[in-house]
């Protein structure tokens, strides 16, 4: 890559008022470091893993509402989380963090219990049990 | 209190922290250097693994790794902490940097105030040096960010502490005894070695036999997988490739620079040209990430759009392979 050629298109990096650094040639073929404000086939990427992301989070949310699904599975997927993570944030095994899924289950979990996931996804009790708040 | 420490901003976090931490001790080592020496260019594919809903592909070695054996080729001492308990490392933290000690740290991205909103995935191995302590907010110099920030006590100790994958576990670290003089010469060729055994090694999911592997892959997600999982997966490549730690243009490019420099401190002109190849398979990467980023943008579900960029990605392989045998010779 030359000088030249180093991407300047417009990306979610201007939100941060940031650029970042690349490694590129000049004229005499000598190499140096410049800055970049995006490259578009990045910034497609990014934007289709997060509507990607939009979707999975509609979908929970359409599934919480229809009481098929817990606000827990909402809540991972607003934090762009899967299962193994969100496991390991609370500090329980995979296969209960996916029973507490259960609507069912879910209703039944001790206080102590919900405080652990409000307190991972940074909300309130009441915002756990109730995503439209 | 305040470390005086100069801010370089580099392109890759974890070269980024050593080159700076190195330099704040008066050794020059550019971040190329430690990408070389540390044999930062990689490539592996991990059969089974699912990273964000799609097959975990890596341009780079482990986290952690680069630094590790940057450190041991150059007979670098590094003193290690993990911790189990928040409040100790805060403890031990604080108390280096009363020693005017700037420390490097394993944190997590997903809870970094400072970085957009889009960029915050779960990815654990991003890596910053914390420099002085202002009342109860840290100065942070991140490598990636064109100038220091700050975080406050209770964000220094989300990231420290995130959880998933390669957990920092507060994990921290420093340079804490040097040689008399730094041996280059050796170092740089272990790392050129070292990256060619791995490039070329005979495993198939890892170096060019691992390329050629996702290029076959990649051939069969339209027809098993469908258009929408197909395109997902190829854009996944495409952010491993560029995004995540620069791996496929971007990290050729940082070999190209560690050649160049590398060709002058070994005195050998073929390190020059091959900086020069390697530039070029640069491009070509780049173009594969230009063609791949068409195909999900379009949502083009034609077979021949996905056999193109499986085509360039064997070419690619075929290109490195005649790459690092050369360069294997070299020296």
């Amino acid at each position: 890559m030359k000088k030249s050629e180093v991407p300047q298109d417009k990306s979610n990096l201007e939100s941060a008022n940031f650029r970042e650094l690349c490694y590129a040639v000049d004229e005499n073929g000598a190499y140096i470091t410049a800055n970049s404000s995006g490259w578009d086939p990045k910034t497609i990427a990014l934007n289709n893993a997060i509507k990607e992301i939009n979707e999975r989070i509609a979908i929970a949310k359409n599934n919480v509402l229809n009481k098929k699904t817990s606000p827990i599975e909402y809540y991972m997927e607003l934090h762009k989380m899967d299962l193994p993570i969100l496991a390991s944030y609370v500090g329980m095994w995979q296969w209960r963090v996916k029973r507490h899924f259960k609507p069912s289950v879910f209703k039944k979990l001790s206080q102590k219990q919900l405080n652990k996931y409000a307190r991972v996804f940074d909300i309130s009790l009441a915002q756990l049990q109730d995503i439209e708040l | 209190m305040k470390i005086d420490f100069t801010h370089h901003q580099s392109a890759h976090c974890e070269n980024g922290v050593v080159s700076n931490l190195l330099k704040h001790k008066g050794h020059d080592i550019s971040e190329p250097m430690v990408f070389g020496i540390g044999s930062g260019l990689f490539f592996v594919y991990i059969p089974f693994l699912m990273v964000n809903h799609a097959p975990a592909i890596s341009f780079r070695p482990m986290p952690g790794f680069i630094f590790k054996r940057f450190a041991k080729r150059l007979n670098i001492k590094i003193k290690r902490y993990k911790f189990k308990n928040e409040e100790k490392a805060q403890q031990v933290l604080d108390s280096e940097l009363k020693n005017n000690n700037p420390v490097g740290l394993q944190v997590g991205v997903y809870h970094l105030s400072y970085f957009p909103d889009e960029y915050r995935f779960h990815f654990n191995a991003h890596n910053m040096v914390v420099y002085g302590k202002e009342n109860d907010t840290y100065l942070v110099s991140d490598p990636v960010m064109e100038t220091t920030t700050t975080l406050t006590e209770k964000e220094l100790e989300r990231v420290r502490f995130a959880k998933g994958a390669f957990a920092p576990k507060g994990h921290m670290y420093y340079p804490i005894e040097y040689p008399e003089k730094l041996n280059l010469e050796k170092a740089i060729k272990k790392g050129i070695k070292s990256t060619c055994r791995d490039m070329l090694a005979p495993v198939p999911i890892v170096g060019i036999r691992g390329m050629r592997m996702i290029a076959r892959l990649i051939r069969k997600w339209p027809v098993k997988k469908g258009v929408k999982v197909a395109n997902h997966y190829l854009g996944q490549i495409v952010r491993m490739q560029e995004e995540i730690g620069t791996g496929g243009g971007g990290f050729r490019f940082i070999y190209g620079a560690f050649l160049q420099e590398a060709s002058v401190i070994l005195k050998n002109p073929k390190l020059a040209d091959l900086s020069i190849e390697i530039t070029e398979i640069g491009n070509l990467w780049r173009d594969f990430a230009i063609d791949a980023s068409r195909i999900y943008k379009n949502r083009s579900s034609k077979l021949d759009a996905y056999n193109k960029v499986a085509d360039q990605l064997v070419e690619l392989s075929n290109r490195e392979e005649v790459f690092f045998k050369k360069l294997r010779k070299s020296i």
